[in-house]
């Protein structure tokens, strides 16, 4: 953007193929090259055209696009060669201190826990003790330890705390309200769309155009749109094709076909390699013994357990989240994420740099809620392995903005800002009125983001608002649903005089039908 | 290799203000940059490299030295060769208020060769930002982008010009292309191997992952 465009885009491709180089698709590529050459269509005078033919029509071709398809969904384009690298993780100063500082409260969080239990960070675990755990590995949820010592580092509203105290410094914050000061709680001024850009952004959307979740309703007989949608889904599937997966689910995946639209989506496709890699994560979930384990086992116990949709899938959670933490591979989104994975120092060895580590080894710490992200992805996978890469790469790709501070507009502050901002320009005076009486709208709905929903929709209604996410690459979808809710029960929040009475207005969200509430709310209302 | 921006002396902005800079409640909105360069050295200009802070628009003079000026000190002439460039597309809002950018020759009006100073005019029409300025600001004489010495060295590597094999000194030895094959057979595999053994990532030093508490550095 800020570079000549040609610059910008040969810079761009010189790291995607660095990238790729790396990668076993490469070197599959490769190999199905030097196969090739056995075949007799392969002619020696035009072999490199040859050779081209061959991959495209043997679907490698297909395969590569997917990659790279992939990794410009995921990969921000390059900054300009002159912004250090933590531009790139977050071009605000401001933004980037004020993650290191809430880092640094849950590093003290953390240290002070191990200090009062006078347990460890992480240990080797004895013999005895690795046995018992791979015996029991598919039924961990059996285990009841005592964790009542165990606290989530932090919640969904410790948080939000520290969102509405993010400033700019060099922002007029003065302290008479005027056209400078939000009325909401978020005073960042941060760019977000309006109606009209959303209108335009989500215009798949409309009203016009066929959407699951409205138009396969029983009312509606099937040969509208149902009957034709998935068919074409079947398409897509057979030509394995990334974009048009994602761009097809932007109008809702059917149930039969989700699971595999989503892994094509995600480039995801459980190869031996990748069950293999699974299987070194799980011996090193064996072998090591995390502080973090128990904080999981807590999250688990705390929210999955209890939720009636979710709580057979408790093993699950703990085999996923588990190796999860083990995942070095997770380590690489932090250099677009505004986050910093905490360091720490092998026993013995402080301060030595050859001895230095992330803890955990993935660089995540879990918070009150985590699983959540987890736990829908149940209903569609039930291989571990591959239950396992979907989440990672939904984590890369999405949920890590959910909770780290950041200017992005996926960004969990850019999200609470366009709740605040479309439901006070949407519904001035429910804003007004909620405002008045100290209910705060981001105080109900800032858990709903954090969680993407989790945990609050019903399921069929949460996985076709997840379609959407990853159809758009984009969280912003939340904020609009989330102000759609408001909007939905605004008679109803007119008449409450307190905090609580809002929060009980808003407290069951599983009887809503999230894609009827987000036409409404973006299409066929006036503003 | 020469070294890369042109030496320069960069001055601090001057704000231009109505009434009394300490009293007067209404915010400036333009503001200027001068930068000198060495009277002797006259600068072909290349790219102008510079990290923002919210500044909405720039505009670029620059004044230069024609051969018929020579001896003539006043005759100078200031030429703008950039106008209102915008910088923050929404000026109220964050976007673009503290990117890197860079402006190139390309870009500009006019010619900007023998370059003897460079005056950068600055725009912020939102009353809600303090303070507006540009940093890091780095001029780049001609054939001597920045881009040059920061790109890394793979990217002139991108297409490697790939020479076709001369067939017509007949097929060549089966023998030896065999034994080449093989070893390229090898060399592949090795790597391969390598690959997936940096991909299982371990976290552990020597075995060793016993961690008491996290580092604050």
């Amino acid at each position: 953007m800020m570079l000549e465009q040609d610059t910008g885009l040969s810079l761009a491709i010189a790291q995607i193929v660095q990238r790729l180089k790396g990668s076993s698709l490469h070197s599959q590529l490769e190999r199905q090259a030097r196969g090739s050459l056995h075949k007799p269509e392969i002619k020696l005078e035009s072999l490199k055209e040859d050779i081209k033919e061959f991959l495209k029509t043997s679907g490698w071709e297909k395969r590569l696009q997917n990659a790279v398809y992939s990794e410009l969904n995921v990969f921000p384009s390059p900054c300009h060669p002159a912004a250090p690298p933590e531009h790139m993780k977050e071009p605000l100063v401001y933004m980037r201190k004020a993650q290191g500082s809430w880092e640094k409260r849950i590093l003290k969080s953390l240290n002070s826990m191990c200090t009062e239990l006078s347990i460890p960070l992480a240990r080797k675990r004895p013999i005895r003790e690795q046995k018992e755990l791979l015996n029991k590995w598919n039924e961990m949820g059996t285990d009841e330890p005592d964790l009542s010592l165990f606290r989530p580092v932090y919640a969904p509203k410790d948080f939000l705390e520290v969102l509405m105290n993010l400033r700019n410094p060099n922002y007029e914050n003065g302290d008479q309200p005027s056209f400078k000061n939000h009325l909401g709680l978020i005073q960042v001024p941060l760019k977000v769309k309006d109606i009209p850009e959303l209108r335009d952004y989500f215009s798949e959307l409309g009203l016009n155009t066929g959407q699951l979740g409205i138009d396969d309703s029983t009312q509606v007989p099937p040969e509208l749109f149902e009957n034709e949608h998935v068919r074409v889904g079947q398409t897509v599937l057979t030509e394995q094709d990334s974009a048009a997966a994602q761009q097809y689910v932007r109008q809702g995946c059917p149930t039969a076909l989700r699971a595999e639209l989503w892994a094509l989506i995600l480039n995801i496709s459980n190869q031996p390699e990748d069950i293999l890699y699974y299987e070194q994560l799980k011996s090193n979930v064996i072998q090591h013994d995390l502080l973090v384990d128990s904080l999981i086992y807590k999250d688990v116990k705390l929210t999955a357990s209890n939720d009636d949709y979710y709580f057979v899938f408790e093993d699950y959670l703990y085999q996923v989240l588990l190796c999860f933490s083990r995942d070095t591979s997770v380590l690489e989104h932090f250099s677009y994420n505004s986050a910093t994975p905490p360091k720490s120092y092998i026993r013995g060895k402080l301060g030595v740099e050859e001895y230095a580590v992330f803890y955990p080894p993935n660089g995540v710490i879990p918070f009150h809620g985590f699983s959540m992200y987890v736990a829908p992805l149940c209903f569609l996978y039930h291989e571990p392995s591959k239950l396992y890469q979907i989440f990672r790469e939904m984590y890369v790709r999405f949920f890590f903005r959910l909770h780290s501070i950041s200017s992005h507009p996926s960004g969990i502050v850019s999200l609470c800002l366009l709740f605040e901002t479309l439901l006070q320009t949407h519904l001035p005076q429910l804003f007004y009125h909620l405002r008045e009486i100290g209910a705060q709208p981001l105080r109900i709905s800032f858990k709903w983001m954090v969680r993407a929903f989790s945990g609050y929709l019903a399921t069929d209604q949460l996985l076709l608002l997840w379609d959407r996410i990853l159809g758009y690459n984009s969280l912003e979808i939340l904020a609009v649903l989330a102000a759609a809710v408001f909007a939905f029960r605004a008679v109803n929040l007119m008449e409450v005089t307190s905090l609580a009475a809002a929060e009980a207005v808003l407290a069951d969200l599983s009887t809503l039908k999230v894609m009827p509430l987000l036409q409404i709310f973006l299409f066929a209302t006036v503003t | 290799m020469a070294p890369g921006p042109a030496p320069c002396t960069v001055r601090s902005p001057v704000v231009l203000q109505v009434g009394d800079v300490k009293t007067d409640l209404a915010r400036p909105g333009v503001a200027i940059i001068d930068v000198v360069l060495p009277p002797a050295q006259p600068l072909d200009l290349q790219e102008i490299v510079f990290k923002n802070s919210y500044t909405a628009f720039l505009t670029v003079r620059v004044q230069r030295r024609r051969p018929c000026d020579v001896g003539r000190e006043g005759a100078r002439k200031w030429v703008t060769c950039l106008w209102n460039h915008c910088l923050m597309p929404s000026p109220h809002t964050e976007t673009g208020s503290q990117d890197y950018f860079s402006l190139f020759r390309h870009q500009m009006l006019c010619d900007v060769d023998q370059v003897t100073a460079v005056r950068l005019i600055l725009r912020q029409p939102s009353p809600v930002w303090l303070n507006f300025t540009l940093e890091e600001l780095r001029l780049y004489p001609k054939d001597q982008q920045s881009l040059q010495t920061d790109f890394p060295t793979w990217l002139s590597h991108l297409a490697p010009q790939q020479q076709p094999e001369n067939l017509h000194g007949g097929i060549p030895d089966p023998e030896k292309v065999s034994t080449e094959v093989q070893q390229l057979w090898v060399l592949t595999e090795m790597i391969h191997a390598n690959q997936t053994a940096a991909r299982i990532g371990r976290f552990d030093v020597d075995g060793c992952y016993d961690i008491n508490l996290l580092s604050y550095t």
